[in-house]
């Protein structure tokens, strides 16, 4: 909604802040999901890397659920797959600057 | 019968002889013991992510097969005591995983 200027002076001092365009920042954000369950994946492949590269941070260390959207069940399946793939070392324990 | 899918690491300092040597002993092995070969793979010569025995890269193999449960102990047994064997995972596959691996194969043969 476009305001003038008067109106968003209305009940502010002298000297506040005000905006020559009112601002319109996007507030909602994008809802999470899991994308086993979206895309009808049942089964995390430990064979993989490249694919569970997505579940880790930059030092190898496995993401949060609260990050990736993951639902619990495969959480727990994301997890051994990546433990899986790091005794077989398709995917490293830890490292640097891996992404 | 169980579904099961082994995957191993073998020695790179072996020469290409020693490898399919090895190789055929264990699935002869596991002929033996009655089970039933499903798929066979070889990755190749990989990259390790990080150094197993000094050494920064193995042959990887991939053994899918119907077996009875008793020849895993056994097999495992045999890859402990070979020194060209570096490292080894035996998983046993549940429906989806099964499922998986059918989708897999047919995506790598049409790939190759």
């Amino acid at each position: 909604m476009a305001t003038s200027i008067e109106q968003q002076a209305k009940g502010k001092k002298d000297g506040e802040i005000r905006y020559l365009t009112p601002l319109n920042i996007e507030t909602t954000k994008a809802k999470k999901y899991c994308r086993f369950k979206r895309s009808g994946i049942k089964y995390v492949d430990y064979k993989d890397p490249n694919f569970l590269m997505g579940f880790v941070n930059e030092q190898g260390k496995l993401l949060p659920r609260r990050l990736t959207g993951t639902s619990l069940k495969f959480q727990r399946k994301v997890a051994t797959a990546v433990k899986r793939a790091r005794h077989l070392a398709l995917m490293p324990y830890v490292g640097d600057l891996l992404k | 019968m169980n579904n099961y899918e082994t995957v191993f690491i073998l020695n790179p300092v072996l020469s290409d002889e020693q490898i399919k040597e090895t190789v055929k002993k264990y699935e002869d092995f596991l002929v033996s013991r009655g089970a039933e070969m499903v798929a066979k793979e070889d990755w190749g010569l990989k990259k390790l992510a990080y150094p197993i025995q000094h050494k920064k890269s193995g042959f990887y193999h991939l053994f899918e097969f119907k077996a009875p449960g008793e020849v895993i102990e056994p097999l495992e047994l045999e890859f402990r005591r070979d020194e060209r064997m570096m490292r080894y995972l035996t998983v046993k596959l549940d429906k989806y995983a099964i499922e998986w691996a059918e989708k897999r194969r047919k995506r790598n043969k049409e790939k190759a």
